[in-house]
C-alpha cells in the first residue's frame, strides 16, 4: 500500500558551494571523537572508560544509568586521548587517537537464512550490545529508542531535502545487500510497517529501490519534504501514548553489516561543502572525525564557521573539531560578525528570503546559488508576523500557537496542538524565516523536555 | 560609515550595565539597529543562517505602501481647499497648502508617539518594536485635513499607552493602535471629528452652494429625504464641483474625507504592494471587500429604504472601507492569526460596515467602528480554528 504525497508547503534554500560527486582521497584523520551531545535523551552518562586506555571499534566506552541496556562504543580502535569535559563536569567528546589500522571488536556472524531465524530478543539483545541500536530514535521526542518498547512502525527516509544535503547515492553507493539485511533485523521489532520513503523529484538510488520488505513511499516538493517527522504526520501520525521508531540508512547498513560481517563499522562517506569550501566534495572517514585534515588549505578565508551537519540545524565546531554522530555533512559558511550599514532596507539580490518583502524578484532567477553568513539580519522582536511558519511547515500544525504553549508551559495545549509530532529540525524553518528572530529550535527541545520529563 | 560606526561604539559604552545612560539602553538599540544592522551572529546550535527579512524591514514595506495615499491625500487636501473656495490654483500652490496643512500632523503623530514608546520602553526596560513606524503613519492618514494638533497628539498618547503599552507593548494589543486613536477622538472630540471638517478651507470663505457633506453623509440623509442615494450624489457639488462625487470620482478620490482615506484607487495600489510583498494578508483584504460587496447586495434586495438601495459597489469606494480593508484589519498583530480565521475576520468586517453604515446613521463611517469589533473578536475566531485543529487530532487518536 505505497503512498504518492505531494507537499505544497516549503522552502528549498539553494546555497553555493555544493559538493562534487567525487570521494576524495586523503589520509585518515588522527582523531575521532564521540560525543554524546548528538543523541537525547541520554540522562546519566557513566562512562566505562578513562584516557589512556586502548579500544577496538566496536568497544563500549559509555552508557546511561537511567537506561543501561543501550550501550556506546568507539567508532575506531585506538587511545583514548582526551575526555572532554564541559560546564559542570558535562561529558562533551570522548577523543580517540586512530589506530592506522582498525581492529574491530568481533561479534557473531548471521547469514541470511540465520537472520531470518533469529528471534526478536535475540536481534535486540544482539543491536544492544554492539552499539548500533543508538541508530534507533524513538518518536515522539526524538530520543534514543527505549528497548522495553515495541514501535508501531519504523519509518526511514531515504533522502535528505536540507541546504547542501549530501547526495544518499553516493554516501551508500554499493550496500545493498546490508541495507536489505539490515531491514529485515529491523522487521523483527515491529509489528507494523517500515516505511522507506523516497524523494519522487529526483533519481531514486538502487539501493532504496530494490529494497523488499518495506512499504516504499514517495514524497514530492520543498523541503522539508526530506525530515522524517513530516513524513510520519502524512503517512501514520503519532498520537498520544504511541511509539514509532526513526533510522537514517547508515543506522540500517551499520546494521546490517553487523550481523552479516560480525563487525560494528563506523565507516562513512561526509560531505564537506559550502561557500567558503575551496574544494567541496566527499571524503570516506569514520563517524566522529576530526575535520582539520579536511578543511587543511581548503577553505578561502578565516572567518568561517565550521558547522557539523546542515546550516538549519547543525552544531557550529572548531576548525579542528568533530563531526556529530548522526551527521554526514560539514557546512562551511561566511561568519557575518559585522556591522551592515541600513543593511535592512538597501536594495539587494545577494541576500536570500523566503520572503518577498525582500527577494520581491526573486522568483524570477530560482536556480540562483546563495552565499549567506551567519548574521542575525534583525533583532529579537515579540511575535508579529502571522501565517508565514504556516507557509514553511507542511503539517496540519499551528506552529504560532504550540510555541506560545511551549513558553508558557501550558502542558494540555502543547499536548493538544501537536508537540508528539515534532522534533527540532521539523520546524527548523520557522526558525530561519522568523521576522521576529526566535530560537524555534531551542523552544521546542524545552517543550519536548517538559512533556518527557516532569 | 566608519565615522558614524566609530562614534556610536564610542558611546555604546555608556549604555551598557553599569555604564551612566544603562537606563536608556534600549533607545540606544533602537537608533543603533536603524543605522546598522547588528554584528550578531547566530547561535551555535540550530539555525545557522537566518532570513534576510526583520522586522523594520517588515514594517517599512508598509510605510512604503502608504505613500501612494499620502502623497494623494497631501494633493487632494489642497485641492479640495481650492475647490471649496472656488479658485483656480497652480499644481505647486495645491501641493504646498496641502503639504502645509498634513506635514504637521504626521510630524507630530511620530514624534509625540515615539517619544512615548521611548518612555515606556525606558520604564519598563523593553526593547522598542518597529511597529510605531506604521502606526505613526497610519493616524495622520486618517485624521480630518483641519485637525488641532494637540488633539492629534493627545489622540496619539492616549492609543500608545492604553491600546498598546498597557497590553503588553507591540505584538500583545488587541486593537488596532491607530484606529483607536481615531476612535478616541472621534467620542472625545466629536464636533471636530464630523459634520463639516473634511474640507480645509483657512481664512478664506466658501463659494456659494459648497457643503463640505461626504458621500456617507449623503447615503445617510437619503433615510429621511428618501431621495435616491445615486441621484443625490450625481447632482452633489452642482455648481461649484460638478459631478464630485460620481463614481469614477468617487474610486480616484478627489473628494473631502480624511487625509489619506479617500483615493480607493491609492488604496489599492497599496494593497497591491502588501500583498505581493506577502506583508498583508490577502485573505483579510478581499475579505473586506467582498463581505461588504455581498451585504451590500442583500441590503439591495431587502431594500426597505434608499439607503439600502444604494448600489453594492458604492460601498467600497465611499467612506474609508478601502482604507480601512488594506491597511487596518490586515494589521496581523490584531487580525486573526489562522489563516482560516483570516478569511472569517475578514468578511465580518466587510459585512459590519455596511451594517452599521445602513442601519446607524449616528455613526456613519462604519469602517472603524467594524474593525474595532472585530479585533476584539477576533482572538475568538482563532480560538474555534485552533480548536477544530486540536479535534482533528484528537479524533485520530485511538487512546
Amino acid at each position: 500500500m505505497s503512498k504518492f504525497i505531494k507537499l505544497k508547503k516549503g522552502f528549498d534554500i539553494n546555497l553555493a558551494g555544493k559538493a562534487e560527486k567525487k570521494i576524495a582521497q586523503v589520509d585518515q584523520p588522527e582523531t575521532f571523537a564521540y560525543k554524546p551531545s548528538s543523541f537525547h535523551g541520554i540522562l546519566r552518562p557513566k562512562l566505562t572508560v578513562n584516557e589512556g586506555d586502548n579500544v577496538k571499534a566496536g568497544t563500549p566506552i559509555l552508557f546511561d544509568k537511567k537506561n543501561d541496556r543501550v550501550k556506546h562504543v568507539a567508532p575506531v580502535s585506538g587511545e583514548i586521548v582526551e575526555i572532554k569535559r564541559g560546564e559542570k563536569r558535562k561529558l562533551l567528546e570522548i577523543v580517540i587517537l586512530a589506530d592506522k589500522k582498525i581492529e574491530h571488536v568481533e561479534h557473531k556472524k548471521y547469514s541470511v537464512s540465520d537472520i531470518n531465524n533469529a528471534t526478536r530478543e535475540e536481534a535486540v539483545e544482539h543491536l544492544l550490545a554492539s552499539g548500533t541500536w543508538v541508530n534507533l530514535v524513538q518518536r515522539p521526542f526524538g530520543v534514543i529508542a527505549d528497548p522495553e518498547e515495541t514501535p508501531k512502525a519504523i519509518f526511514i527516509s531515504a533522502f535528505d531535502s536540507h541546504p547542501l544535503a549530501p547526495d544518499y547515492d553516493l554516501l551508500f553507493k554499493g550496500e545493498e545487500q546490508y541495507f536489505q539485511a539490515g531491514i529485515d533485523v529491523l522487521k523483527k521489532l515491529t509489528p507494523g510497517v517500515i516505511h522507506l520513503n523516497l524523494n519522487s523529484d529526483a533519481e531514486v538510488s538502487q539501493i532504496f529501490s530494490h529494497a523488499k520488505n518495506v512499504q516504499v513511499n514517495k514524497f514530492s516538493g520543498p523541503h522539508p519534504a526530506g525530515n522524517v517527522g513530516v513524513q510520519i504526520h502524512h503517512l501514520d501520525p503519532i498520537n498520544k501514548g504511541d511509539v514509532a521508531w526513526t533510522i537514517n540508512p547508515f543506522g540500517v547498513i551499520q546494521i546490517g553489516k553487523l550481523f552479516l560481517e560480525g563487525i560494528y563499522d563506523a565507516s562513512k562517506v561526509v560531505a564537506l561543502a559550502g561557500s567558503e569550501v575551496n574544494n567541496p566534495q566527499y571524503y570516506k572517514t569514520y563517524t566522529g572525525a576530526s575535520i582539520k585534515k579536511m578543511v587543511a588549505d581548503n577553505i578561502k578565508s578565516d572567518n568561517v564557521r565550521y558547522v557539523s551537519g546542515n546550516v538549519l540545524t547543525g552544531e557550529r565546531i572548531d576548525a579542528d573539531g568533530h563531526i556529530g554522530y548522526n551527521d554526514n555533512l560539514v557546512s562551511v559558511i561566511p561568519e557575518g560578525n559585522y556591522y551592515e550599514m541600513f543593511g535592512w532596507i538597501l536594495p539587494t539580490t545577494k541576500k536570500l528570503s523566503f520572503q518577498r518583502a525582500f527577494g520581491l524578484l526573486s522568483f524570477l532567477n530560482p536556480k540562483k546559488e546563495y552565499v549567506v553568513d551567519t548574521n542575525e539580519r534583525g533583532e529579537p522582536r515579540a511575535f508579529v508576523q502571522t501565517g508565514v511558519f504556516e507557509k514553511v511547515t507542511p503539517m496540519d500544525i499551528l506552529p504560532t500557537y504550540l510555541l506560545k504553549a511551549i513558553l508558557a508551559e501550558d502542558f494540555d495545549e502543547m499536548e493538544a496542538l501537536g508537540i508528539y509530532e515534532i522534533i527540532e529540525e521539523d520546524l527548523a524553518l520557522c526558525e530561519f524565516v522568523d521576522v521576529s528572530k526566535h530560537d524555534v529550535q531551542s523552544i521546542v527541545r524545552e517543550g519536548l523536555d517538559l512533556v518527557q520529563y516532569s | 560609515m566608519g565615522f558614524l560606526r566609530d562614534q556610536l561604539d564610542k558611546v555604546k559604552p555608556h549604555f551598557h550595565k553599569g555604564g551612566k545612560w544603562e537606563k536608556f539602553y534600549y533607545i540606544y538599540e533602537a537608533h543603533e539597529t536603524l543605522l546598522f544592522v547588528p554584528n550578531h551572529t547566530t547561535k551555535t546550535k540550530g539555525a545557522q543562517i537566518k532570513d534576510a527579512i526583520d522586522m523594520k524591514r517588515m514594517m517599512m514595506t508598509v510605510i512604503i505602501s502608504m505613500i501612494p495615499c499620502l502623497l494623494f491625500g497631501i494633493y487632494n487636501v489642497g485641492y479640495q481647499h481650492f475647490l471649496a473656495l472656488g479658485q483656480e490654483a497652480a499644481l505647486l500652490d495645491i501641493i504646498l497648502i496641502g503639504a502645509i496643512q498634513v506635514l504637521p500632523v504626521v510630524v507630530v503623530s511620530y514624534a509625540v508617539g515615539l517619544g512615548t514608546e521611548f518612555a515606556i520602553a525606558t520604564i519598563r526596560q523593553h526593547p522598542i518594536n518597529e511597529g510605531y513606524l506604521v502606526t505613526g503613519m497610519l493616524i495622520p492618514l486618517v485624521m480630518p485635513p483641519d485637525i488641532p494638533l494637540w488633539q492629534v497628539a493627545l489622540a496619539t498618547i492616549f492609543a500608545v499607552v492604553i491600546a498598546k503599552e498597557a497590553f503588553g507593548g507591540t505584538g500583545m494589543n488587541i486593537l488596532n493602535v491607530a484606529l483607536t486613536a481615531r476612535a478616541f477622538l472621534y467620542f472625545a472630540y466629536p464636533s471636530q471629528i464630523s459634520g463639516d471638517v473634511w474640507t480645509y478651507l483657512g481664512d478664506g470663505t466658501a463659494v456659494s452652494g459648497f457643503s463640505g457633506a461626504t458621500p456617507l453623509a449623503i447615503g445617510a440623509q437619503s433615510l429621511t429625504t428618501g431621495e435616491n442615494v445615486v441621484s443625490s450624489l450625481g447632482s452633489f457639488g452642482a455648481g461649484w464641483a460638478d459631478g464630485m462625487f460620481e463614481f469614477s470620482n468617487l474610486f480616484f478620490g478627489f473628494i473631502p474625507g480624511c487625509i489619506g482615506e479617500t483615493s480607493t484607487l491609492m488604496c489599492l495600489i497599496g494593497a497591491a504592494i502588501l500583498i505581493m510583498t506577502g506583508v498583508g494578508s490577502w485573505k483579510v483584504i478581499t475579505g473586506v471587500f467582498a463581505g461588504a460587496y455581498l451585504m451590500g447586495l442583500g441590503m439591495n434586495a431587502i431594500g426597505l429604504n434608499e439607503f439600502m438601495l444604494m448600489p453594492a459597489h458604492y460601498h467600497l469606494v465611499i467612506g474609508g472601507l478601502a482604507f480601512g480593508a488594506v491597511f487596518m484589519a490586515s494589521d496581523p498583530v490584531t487580525a486573526a492569526q489562522t489563516e482560516t480565521g483570516k478569511w472569517v475576520y475578514g468578511i465580518l468586517i466587510g459585512v459590519l460596515t455596511v451594517v452599521i453604515r445602513v442601519f446607524n446613521p449616528a455613526y456613519p463611517e462604519g469602517i472603524m467602528l467594524a474593525i474595532l469589533l472585530m479585533n476584539v473578536f477576533a482572538p475568538l475566531i482563532d480560538y474555534s480554528v485552533v480548536n477544530a485543529n486540536k479535534k482533528r487530532r484528537l479524533q485520530r487518536a485511538t487512546v
